[in-house]
């Protein structure tokens, strides 16, 4: 087909399960993975869709501050996520509660920082997923840097698969307009940077649709920088496996960057501060409705005779408590002290904030039954997601 | 003992940073065969290598963002904007990246990296190469802002930069690259977030940094030959400031002139005012008076130095406070 750029060739996609849920060869992806891990899939990607479902009904009740559903996204999210090696290191935007899932983040932690009791408060190396990054496009940079750094520590193309890492980036449509991505981009290629460059193109930035972003498919923007690109449909949990794993081995092996374009729909809101019904038609969401990520593993699951009835419940149980465990939690969650705060400012404190803290100390020990100012900071929840 | 240019102390200040921890590295545009445009890294590269002296993408930004993963993964970077004009594609990783993780993580994520500026004007460029952008990174919570303005200080505090894991942004006057004094490397340096006297009197405290140090030194030979004896104050850090050493001055001398290149509109002078304001009130004899840069862009070279704080702006400004 031909676009209106005038960039000539069809647009690709690689697609291992149809929405209908069959699966299809493809000469250069497949998915050797079996049906036991494909339940595994569908776990990850019900319960990502349940806690995202649960934040979402605490900020509309109040309970937290804004959140920013992944409904729709969730194939794209456990298919990288699952494909992620026990040494890579993930780097996401503020969308990525399915990944943070795999990768063990305990979703309370997700949903504290939506609360507003903190600014992210995971531990980033443990988890080995970064801080949520809310200014758009900012984190691929570090993730650049990072991989830079993976390189340097001569943790890349030994073939020991327990030495060998690679760090994904994780952006999203609009993103790629952003300088930070592009020079991301041109730094990976320039020092062949072991990273995946994963674009969730979920048609839409806010308000603004993708041709604002781009006039050519997204994938093909990284032949430009010098690395393959890969169109994958986004809502393939099996086609999104199989295209995260080959670039995390291509990146691992030391050969370098490559973008995947994780072809998906946002089905919520961008946040829930945004109201679509201003910008986009009912028709596309049910366009995409079709293709729902999670259904489509269902019917493959239900046709195969792999999902028995009792799996399936037993998912919606699990999730239902889960949620319920999450919501209670979360309602838990203390508000932090001010005066904590001027502690984390600088590794080494400097005299001037120091007065700073215990001046407003002195004042909020002026007011009457004031509290005592040094509460003691929440200690990590001791529940465990993923696995 | 050897005599050296701040340009030459720096290098030697990188050298033994890179020779004390493999984790340093050094990036930037043209840092690695050239040497940078000012030559603060020439034969670094040669000595340790590509993979520690990296020669950056022409993308201020790529550079400063790049460090932060570098950081993450505990690397030391020490960052060359090439010009002072030149920092602001890079603002954003900066203020909103480079001096929050900290925070953010509550103390988990350090941010060792040093971002070095070449800044001030007084060498006949063109414009976005002469700007004093200090207060911006001074405002900027989660930073800390220094500068040398002589070669002992340089080779020291290049290296106390490096060694801090707090973010540094280490601004250097070029007109003073070129500048020469013995640096002595078995005397102890001062701490890095220290001010100095350096020059001791009792008349009126003028209070100066980076490029117009020597400006006020100046000052100061002239106003004792008419009779008045000035004391200067080399803060060396712009954040956070050393206060100490500022109101014990203000305390003896009760006069206080503030000196920078930076535009006068809520430039370090007017923070210092408002400090001194509060802490030495009773030993004022005189408002906190302040000579700076005019509030206009920078003007074009010819007339820089009409701009530029000089002795005969700083003396006017001493004869004014001598007259409270």
């Amino acid at each position: 087909m031909s676009d209106a750029s005038g960039a000539s060739g069809e647009v690709e996609l690689v697609q291992l399960l149809t929405p209908e849920g069959e699966r299809l060869e493809h000469p250069e992806y497949s998915f050797s993975g079996d049906d036991e891990q494909i339940k595994g899939f569908y776990r990850d990607m019900v319960l990502t869709r349940r806690l995202d479902a649960e934040a979402t009904a605490l900020q509309r009740q109040g309970e937290l501050g804004l959140w920013a559903s992944c409904l729709g996204q969730e194939a794209a999210q456990v298919g990288s996520g699952r494909a992620l090696g026990k040494r890579d290191f993930v780097f996401p935007t503020y969308r990525e509660h399915g990944v943070a899932w795999c990768l063990g983040v305990d979703p309370v932690h997700l949903l504290g920082l939506f609360r507003g009791v903190d600014l992210g408060g995971w531990d980033s190396q443990k988890y080995r997923f970064h801080l949520y990054t809310i200014v758009i496009g900012a984190q691929m940079l570090h993730a650049t840097g990072y991989a830079m750094g993976v390189e340097r520590d001569g943790l890349v193309g030994t073939g020991d698969p327990d030495r060998d890492m690679a760090v994904v980036g994780y952006f999203g449509d609009g993103a790629t307009s952003q300088g930070d991505v592009n020079e991301a981009f041109i730094f990976a290629s320039s020092y062949n940077a072991p990273i995946v460059f994963f674009c969730q193109n979920n048609q839409w930035a806010i308000s603004e649709p993708i041709e604002r972003q781009s006039r050519i498919p997204l994938y093909r923007r990284a032949s430009g920088f010098g690395f393959p690109g890969v169109r994958v449909d986004g809502n393939d949990v099996l086609a999104v496996y199989a295209a995260t794993t080959a670039a995390l081995e291509r990146a691992r092996s030391g050969s370098g960057p490559s973008l995947i374009e994780a072809y998906t729909y946002r089905m919520g809101a961008h946040t829930t501060s945004d109201d679509p019904t201003k910008y986009r038609l009912a028709d596309e969401l049910e366009h995409w409705r079709l293709k729902d990520p999670i259904e489509r593993v269902k019917a493959y699951l239900t046709r195969s005779g792999r999902g028995e009835e009792a799996f399936f419940a037993d998912v919606e149980t699990e999730a239902s408590e889960m949620a319920a465990d999450l919501r209670s939690r979360t309602l838990a969650l203390p508000d932090p002290h001010m005066l904590e705060f001027f502690d984390y400012v600088y590794a080494e404190q400097t005299p001037h904030l120091e007065e700073q803290k215990a001046s407003y100390a002195e004042y909020l020990a002026t007011f009457e039954g004031a509290e005592p100012v040094e509460e003691p900071r929440h200690a990590e929840p001791a529940y465990g997601g993923g696995i | 003992m050897a005599t050296l240019t701040m340009a030459k102390a720096l290098n030697a200040g990188l050298r033994r940073a890179l020779e004390a921890d493999p984790k340093v590295v050094v990036a930037g545009e043209d840092v690695g065969k050239l040497g940078g445009v000012f030559r603060v890294t020439e034969g670094l590269q040669k000595d340790f290598g590509e993979h520690r002296v990296i020669d950056s993408p022409l993308a201020e930004s790529g550079i400063v963002g790049t460090a932060v993963g570098m950081a993450l993964r505990g690397y030391r970077p020490v960052c060359e904007i090439q010009f002072d004009g030149f920092v602001y594609p890079a603002f954003d990783q900066i203020v909103s990246q480079v001096s929050r993780l900290h925070y953010r993580s509550r103390g988990l994520l350090k941010m060792p990296i040093v971002i070095r500026i070449p800044y001030g004007g007084g060498i006949g460029a063109v414009e976005h190469h002469s700007e004093s952008p200090e207060a911006y990174f001074c405002h900027t919570a989660g930073l800390k802002v220094v500068t040398c303005s002589n070669p002992v200080d340089a080779y020291w505090m290049i290296q106390q930069a490096v060694a801090s894991d707090d973010p540094i942004i280490f601004f250097e006057p070029k007109r003073r690259y070129h500048e020469r004094t013995e640096v002595d490397e078995s005397v102890a340096p001062a701490p890095l977030h220290s001010a100095r006297v350096v020059r001791s009197g009792t008349d009126v405290t003028l209070i100066a940094y980076g490029p117009v140090v020597k400006t006020c030194l100046d000052a100061a030979e002239a106003a004792a030959e008419e009779g008045h004896d000035l004391e200067v104050i080399d803060l060396r850090t712009l954040s956070p400031l050393d206060m100490a050493v500022v109101v014990e001055s203000v305390q003896k001398t009760g006069r206080v002139v503030t000196v920078h290149e930076a535009q006068l509109n809520l430039g370090l002078g007017a923070e210092l005012a408002a400090r001194i304001t509060e802490q030495c009130f009773y030993s004022l004899e005189a408002p906190v008076l302040r000579v700076a840069g005019f509030d206009i862009p920078y003007p074009p070279s010819r007339v820089e130095e009409d701009y530029l704080p000089d002795l005969d702006r700083v003396l006017d400004m001493v004869d004014h406070s001598l007259a409270y």
